[in-house]
């Protein structure tokens, strides 16, 4: 608990980079990423495929590995070693692109499985944290059901809503709605939105530039694994500074 | 040709053939069990990051797979009393039938853990969860609900197995069977019974290997 003191300065950004570094063999897919998220900040990362950013929130939770340069999220510096990258990962929950809800499990138990066996929560204790974010996102009356039986965005809300049962400090959304079918992705989206305006930190790697503009604090635009441009949205989308910037989104508006 | 049927050694038989019938269910009952134990631990020890603990892995495996079973539970019988390890017919079966059993059982099982999409393990660890965790209670039974099939072929292999076990005498279908054959000449009728009587057992075998999956791999998947 005394990770919660530290984050308590509120001086202190929740989530910061510097000189992050990463390769892949000769192929280096981060490049000297500095950055830094303050505490309820919403942060959108766009840029091609291939650009890195993807790879940088996985660092964030050390789910990547990184060889230089610094991360340190809620106060934690998260070293190499397993104790510091577990503290980081309960005070961070993370969405994927798909879903990756356990299939064996209903839905109450996706939810109450980390709460219980990563927090040490008691059974009822559990359920009853489970339930009432399963009601958040919109879904209770599907708490019984297996993954299988929900649709793609029932499935996505259900994902977040078991992140969100570890009380996490600040969210990554990996693409979230990328795989989803498009009738189903305002759910996903209004759900996110639902979230950040309950004050949540959120890194949210995404396309879907409605939902930049409406939430973000900040875009940051990435190419060749590295942050090429960062600005609040109006900005970022009404005056891009660089070639690359209005390349991406002459490609990506004039798609919509 | 004039050759007249006479089941009666075998009805005479019939209360021995049918407790062998039991030896021979708790032979592949107990064999299947450590089998189970040995294909689970062998493929946690191949996933581990220290070397030589794969190294032994793959070398039992290979051991185990291109040797004869008879030779195997010969090599325990026979040979481990040599070396002060003496053991009666039926645990050496037991423990032959495993090691046998868990080394094609570490295969299928690995290919089982290796089909759960990479997407499972990383959820579960940006959950908090360790490796460990993650391995018992996200990607174990889905992977072995996928290799379920397999995993029972080769366990009714097993059960079938566990007559060349006659060939240290241990209480099964197949030595008391030949027992009675010795004793009566009646080769056709015994055998015939033997036949029908193992048919039996892996009916029964494949029944609760079914009622199993019903009840523990229900959840649906797509």
């Amino acid at each position: 608990m005394n990770q919660t003191a530290n984050s308590g300065n509120s001086t202190e950004p929740m989530i910061s980079l510097s000189g992050v570094g990463k390769w892949y063999g000769a192929f280096q897919a981060l490049d000297n990423i500095n950055m830094s998220v303050a505490k309820g900040e919403k942060i959108v990362l766009c840029g091609p495929s291939g650009s890195g950013k993807s790879t940088l929130i996985r660092c964030i939770n050390h789910l990547e590995a990184y060889q230089k340069g610094d991360i340190h999220v809620g106060g934690i510096m998260l070293g190499h070693g397993s104790k510091t990258i577990d503290a980081v990962r309960r005070e961070v929950g993370m969405v994927f692109q798909q879903f990756n809800l356990f299939p064996h499990l209903t839905v109450l138990q996706n939810c109450m499985l980390a709460p219980m066996r990563s927090l040490g929560l008691e059974k009822a204790q559990a359920e009853d944290r489970a339930r009432t974010l399963l009601e958040r996102v919109k879904i209770s009356e599907q708490a019984e059901k297996y993954p299988a039986q929900l649709s793609g965005g029932q499935q996505q809300r259900v994902a977040i809503a078991r992140a969100l049962c570890m009380r996490p400090k600040a969210m990554l959304f990996d693409e979230p709605t990328s795989a989803l079918d498009p009738e189903m992705v305002k759910e996903v989206l209004d759900t996110m939105i639902a979230l950040a305006e309950e004050g949540m930190t959120m890194i949210c790697v995404t396309h879907e530039m409605g939902f930049a503009r409406q939430v973000a604090d900040r875009v940051i635009f990435m190419a060749s694994g590295a942050i090429v441009e960062e600005a609040p949205p109006a900005e970022f989308f009404s005056n891009p500074k660089h070639e690359r910037t209005r390349k991406f989104l002459g490609e990506i508006l004039g798609r919509h | 040709m004039n050759y007249t049927l006479d089941f009666t050694p075998v009805i005479d038989g019939l209360p021995n053939l049918l407790w062998a019938c039991l030896g021979t269910f708790t032979l592949a009952i107990c064999g299947m069990l450590l089998a189970i134990v040995i294909g689970i631990g062998g493929v946690i020890l191949r996933q581990s990051p220290f070397k030589p603990l794969r190294w032994l892995v793959i070398g039992f495996v290979e051991l185990i797979r291109n040797t004869p079973f008879l030779v195997q539970i010969f090599f325990i019988y026979f040979a481990l009393p040599l070396a002060g390890i003496r053991l009666d017919p039926t645990p050496t079966a037991i423990i032959a039938l495993g090691i046998n059993g868990g080394a094609y059982a570490i295969e299928i099982i690995r290919g089982g853990v290796q089909s759960i999409s990479k997407g499972q393990m990383e959820a579960g660890l940006a959950l908090g969860l360790h490796k460990a965790q993650v391995f018992r209670l996200i990607i174990l039974k889905p992977a072995l609900r996928a290799i379920y099939p397999s995993l029972t072929s080769q366990f009714i292999l097993l059960t079938l197995t566990t007559s060349i076990a006659s060939a240290i005498s241990a209480y099964e279908l197949t030595s008391v069977s030949q027992r009675i054959e010795s004793d009566s000449f009646r080769s056709f009728e015994v055998y015939f019974t033997v036949t029908a009587f193992y048919l039996v057992i892996s009916w029964v075998m494949m029944r609760i290997f079914a009622l199993f999956s019903s009840r523990y791999f229900s959840y649906p998947i797509r």
